[in-house]
């Protein structure tokens, strides 16, 4: 833990000079030698400590990276602004005493294994309201199903495969609309609240209303195996068997890409929730990242030795796990190098993955599913041992965690099933982002907002915070067309002038010997420059042809 | 087994009455608030949008003068009022939240070349081409009497131009000399001059009050001491100087509105480069006022428009203008910095919003808390090109329009020259001047 730096250092003190009545000067109170009227001394002088990880979090400028060839007035100014960077990110860091939820937790006792406790022993070990959030839907006529919270983690959308569509907010246990489509249902989201559903049928897509009745039917995204919705861009990406990957922006209905992905039927998609790329997983192994805004994919990594089966990526964007025909199981560092972090095989592939908002992953493998865990909120799930597991009623065909809820649902082919796993969920939600509590008013407010601030889709890529960042190279260019337009550099140094001084001091002489001064003072600088230059340039020579194996030829090389 | 599940009590989440407010819970954590950044860009590109759409600073005209105004004044305790001179001699006394004249005098005949308030209030002097000087009392006269100038002095020659000091009992007149009055005296209790021209205006500096500029037909701006009865040093331009102002804020920075379409901010202490040429009109400066803040002045120009500089800008950040609109000889910012007045050649004052797009009236805090906040926005991503682009924008005249082209086009010829010229000779030789040091010829002391 690091103290937070103490208020008001020594400031010299103020001698009035017109006030000679005054004799003592002015001090500033210094809070460690004050004492009360009793004698007693605070026995934790200063502010209260903050720990440090918590001020890391809040911290967002990246202060290793520097403007190259900045004037002296862009880097005070730049100065100010970090000093009040830090400033604000230890008063956040005091305000996390405020949030009023704990997450939850599963300690086994002396050494018990958590992966053998079953969900009965925990609802039986847990209050009334949780356990009631335990439940099974027994839906075995209309296929396996898949499901969707919002993005409150309010309302349930689940469709099954034989057309049986239906909405409920899960908590109250309140049906709002059950319909069947009379086709396959094939995948089923939530747009941007409760009060829209997009449903990718056999042939086209197809949007309701939560009171199940049709709203559109897109006929250009026909046969889509997956859907994902990016809630700040308004944009519903669909994958298709014909191997197109089409965004359509929802709130003005128009598709904004369609984009051909060359490889084949797209099965696998997910979307990365801390930059809006799309990652669809391909049966030659590799992972392809995309952006509206290209038409190539912004990367390819190769994560498997078969197809890749499932993919999934944290809320923070740093992991990603993906899970192939090869049986195995990797996770994948995001940010920065994009290698495998750990690997598991698994008895049978994983055919689907997701991860929560703390961290945990978990992993369908035909009837069973297994959850991971790490040691704190920014560390990657260990794959050593699962955290908990479940056996189904029916094979794994959809998984996720409800938002700000302990609580995982799981479709299958004998319906839904919601399961608890304490510590998934965030406890404390912002209330102006997504408030599961909100009331319509709220409700409404919220969804003006969201549109007037609704991002375009030309800014999605790999790092969102890329339009913070000073355009180096905008800015050089303008510099060398000013230069060419004005016929000299406004910025370049000007020639040396010596100042005139008075009482004969500025003879010619005299203003020649400064000139040269100040000349053989560059010159020397340009000289030590240089040789140091010339130094460098021959250590990393000779570390080069260190390194490689002597041949014959090297007596000819300089 | 230790378990716990978390678990919500609705209670502290929802209010408990209709009549409560709602409750939100606030989480300050970053991953919960993705796309900080585009968001905010997205928000500031909505508030520039939205600052043009409500940008509508015309407030009212003031009509009623028979001839062009010439002058204007305002009253140092009220700012309700404002003085007019126009060009057929009548002064007139405006109520500006009524939008009415009080009161009509016809104070000279020909034109009132200046009118001026003394610091209390309680009086106003003109001056006009009858060579006379005339004190009138702010309040009208009384029932049944005449309208009859305080106190009249008669002079020599014609006076052009008149300030008053802004802490004691003295006026300063300019016409071939600067005289300097004390208001009990028929003579000028001193007489300044430096050269043989005629002086147009004459300013009193609000900060340092015994320092005097004023501007002279022979190019030239001369400072003066009063305390010392001289003049204490003066700068040549390019082309002639039609009036100055005083920073309120600053006590040695004045700015010049010169007939070469620019305008030179001066520091006092070193009169050899202006600290900022402003230019952005197309034809003569005629007038110049600063804002009470002391940050922004207004300019008023023989093209048919005003602008408003910021002090430290060298290009104009808002321009305005009307058909119906003529040359604009005299403009004044209000003492609470909010409005503009100006009197321009088709007998009409027109009052302004200094900001196009302020609300006017009383603000509630949330209407005030989203004021700030998308000023601070705006502030912020001021630099991004779209964004740049939206909030540069404005309509001007076909007139000013085309005339900016063909000036960009003129000075583009003239700077190519320049380029070439210092290509072609030995390096050196051509000295290369910046844009501030081209246009002051000299500086005498």
């Amino acid at each position: 833990m690091e103290t937070a730096p103490k208020p008001g250092s020594d400031v010299p003190p103020k001698k009035d000079k017109l006030q000679t009545k005054r004799k003592k000067p002015r001090e500033w109170k210094n809070p460690e030698s004050q004492r009360s009227l009793s004698g007693a001394q605070d026995p934790f002088p200063g502010p209260a400590p903050v720990p440090v990880e918590v001020v890391q979090k809040f911290c967002r400028i990246d202060k290793s990276r520097k403007l190259p060839r900045s004037k002296a007035k862009t880097r005070s100014r730049l100065e100010v602004a970090e000093a009040e960077e830090e400033e604000t990110s230890i008063k956040a860091a005091r305000s996390e005493l405020l949030l009023a939820e704990e997450p939850g937790f599963l300690e086994g006792e002396d050494g018990e294994d958590t992966a053998k406790i079953c969900q009965a022993d925990i609802v039986e070990a847990v209050d009334i309201a949780s356990a009631a959030k335990h439940f099974d839907l027994n839906l075995r006529q209309f296929g396996p199903y898949r499901l969707n919270y919002s993005r409150t983690g309010r309302h349930l959308a689940f469709g099954g495969r034989r057309g049986h569509v239906a909405a409920l907010d899960w908590v109250t246990k309140k049906l709002m609309c059950e319909i069947n489509v009379m086709e396959a249902v094939r995948d089923i989201r939530f747009l941007h609240s409760e009060a829209l559903l997009a449903v990718a049928q056999n042939r086209w897509l197809h949007i309701y209303d939560n009171q199940g009745i049709e709203l559109h039917c897109i006929r250009r995204c026909d046969r889509v195996t997956r859907l994902e919705f990016l809630p700040f861009h308004f944009l519903l990406a669909t994958a298709s068997e014909t191997g197109f990957l089409t965004y359509l922006d929802v709130s003005v209905g128009k598709i904004v890409a369609a984009l051909n992905a060359r490889a084949g039927r797209l099965d696998v998609m997910s979307q990365n929730p801390y930059n809006a790329v799309i990652h669809l997983g391909h049966s030659n192994g590799t992972v392809s990242l995309w952006s509206p805004a290209m038409k190539e994919p912004l990367a390819k990594i190769l994560c498997h030795r078969g197809g890749v089966r499932a993919v999934a990526v944290d809320s923070t964007g740093t992991y990603m796990a993906t899970s192939g025909l090869d049986h195995q199981l990797k996770i994948f560092d995001l940010r920065g190098t994009y290698q495998p972090l750990s690997t598991r095989t698994l008895p049978h592939g994983a055919g689907h993955l997701a991860f929560s908002q703390r961290g945990l992953l978990v992993a369908g493998m035909g009837d069973v599913v297994n959850i991971w865990a790490g040691q704190g909120k920014a560390s990657p799930p260990s794959l050593e041992q699962p955290y908990l597991t479940h056996r189904l009623s029916g094979p794994v065909h959809g998984l996720q965690f409800c938002p700000f809820e302990d609580v995982l649902g799981v479709g299958h082919s004998g319906g839904i099933t919601s399961m608890l796993v304490p510590g998934a969920g965030e406890p404390n939600f912002d209330g102006l982002e997504s408030n599961p509590y909100r009331s319509r008013k709220q409700r409404q407010e919220w969804e003006v907002k969201a549109l007037l601030e609704k991002v375009p889709a030309e800014l999605i890529c790999l790092d969102p915070r890329a339009l913070a960042e000073v355009d180096v190279i905008s800015l050089e260019q303008g510099k060398k067309e000013r230069i060419e337009r004005l016929g000299y550099d406004p910025e370049a140094k000007a020639p040396f002038q010596p100042k005139p001084k008075q009482k004969g001091r500025s003879s010619t002489a005299s203003l020649v010997k400064r000139k040269r001064k100040v000349m053989d003072e560059e010159h020397r600088d340009k000289v030590r420059q240089s040789l140091q230059q010339q130094q460098q340039q021959q250590k990393e020579a000779k570390a080069k042809s260190t390194g490689a194996r002597p041949s014959a030829l090297d007596r000819f090389v300089r | 087994m230790k378990v716990k599940m978390l678990s919500r009590n609705p209670d502290n989440y929802v209010r408990d009455t209709k009549l409560d407010l709602q409750r939100v819970p606030r989480n300050y954590d970053p991953t919960l608030h993705p796309f900080e950044v585009p968001r905010e860009y997205v928000r500031a590109l909505n508030a520039t949008k939205l600052e043009r759409v409500f940008a509508k600073p015309f407030l009212a005209s003031l009509d009623g003068h028979r001839d062009g105004v010439n002058c204007l004044a305002k009253h140092p305790k009220n700012l309700a009022t404002v003085l007019s001179g126009a060009c057929d001699g009548e002064v007139r006394i405006w109520n500006l939240t009524q939008r009415n004249c009080i009161r009509t005098i016809q104070a000279h005949e020909g034109f009132v070349r200046g009118i001026c308030t003394r610091f209390c209030g309680t009086s106003f002097f003109t001056v006009g081409d009858d060579k006379t000087v005339k004190q009138w009392k702010m309040d009208g006269p009384g029932y049944g009497e005449e309208e009859e100038p305080l106190h009249t002095i008669l002079g020599k020659t014609v006076y052009t131009g008149i300030d008053h000091h802004w802490k004691e009992a003295v006026f300063a007149t300019c016409g071939q000399q600067v005289d300097i009055w004390d208001e009990q005296r028929t003579n000028p209790i001193c007489s300044m001059t430096w050269g043989f021209d005629s002086i147009s205006s004459v300013k009193f500096n609000p900060v340092e009050t015994f320092l005097l500029g004023s501007c002279a037909s022979d190019r030239n701006i001369v400072l003066y001491d009063m305390r010392q009865a001289t003049p204490l040093k003066k700068v040549i331009l390019d082309m002639r100087t039609n009036t100055i102002c005083w920073n309120p804020m600053e006590a040695f920075i004045f700015t010049a509105a010169n007939e070469d379409y620019n305008l030179y901010t001066f520091d006092m202490r070193a009169l050899d480069t202006p600290v900022m040429v402003h230019m952005d009109h197309v034809s003569a400066v005629l007038d110049v006022d600063y804002s009470p803040t002391g940050k922004e002045f207004v300019s008023a120009s023989f093209d048919k428009s005003i602008r408003i500089f910021p002090v430290d800008k060298s290009r104009s950040r808002e321009v305005y203008h009307t058909k119906r609109m003529q040359h604009v000889i005299c403009v004044k910012w209000t003492s609470d910095s909010k409005y503009i007045m100006c009197g321009s050649d088709e007998m009409n004052i027109r009052l302004w919003k200094a900001n196009a797009s302020e609300k006017l009236g009383v603000l509630t805090s949330r209407e005030k808390a989203a004021k700030d906040y998308n000023q601070k926005l705006k502030e912020k991503f001021q630099h991004y090109p779209h964004i740049k682009r939206i909030a540069r924008h404005r309509h001007l005249p076909k007139s000013i329009y085309s005339q900016i082209q063909e000036q960009r086009i003129m000075k583009e010829a003239r700077r190519r020259k320049e380029v070439n010229r210092i290509k072609h000779s030995k390096p050196g030789s051509v000295p290369i001047v910046s844009e501030k040091k081209k246009h002051v010829v000299a500086v005498v002391k």
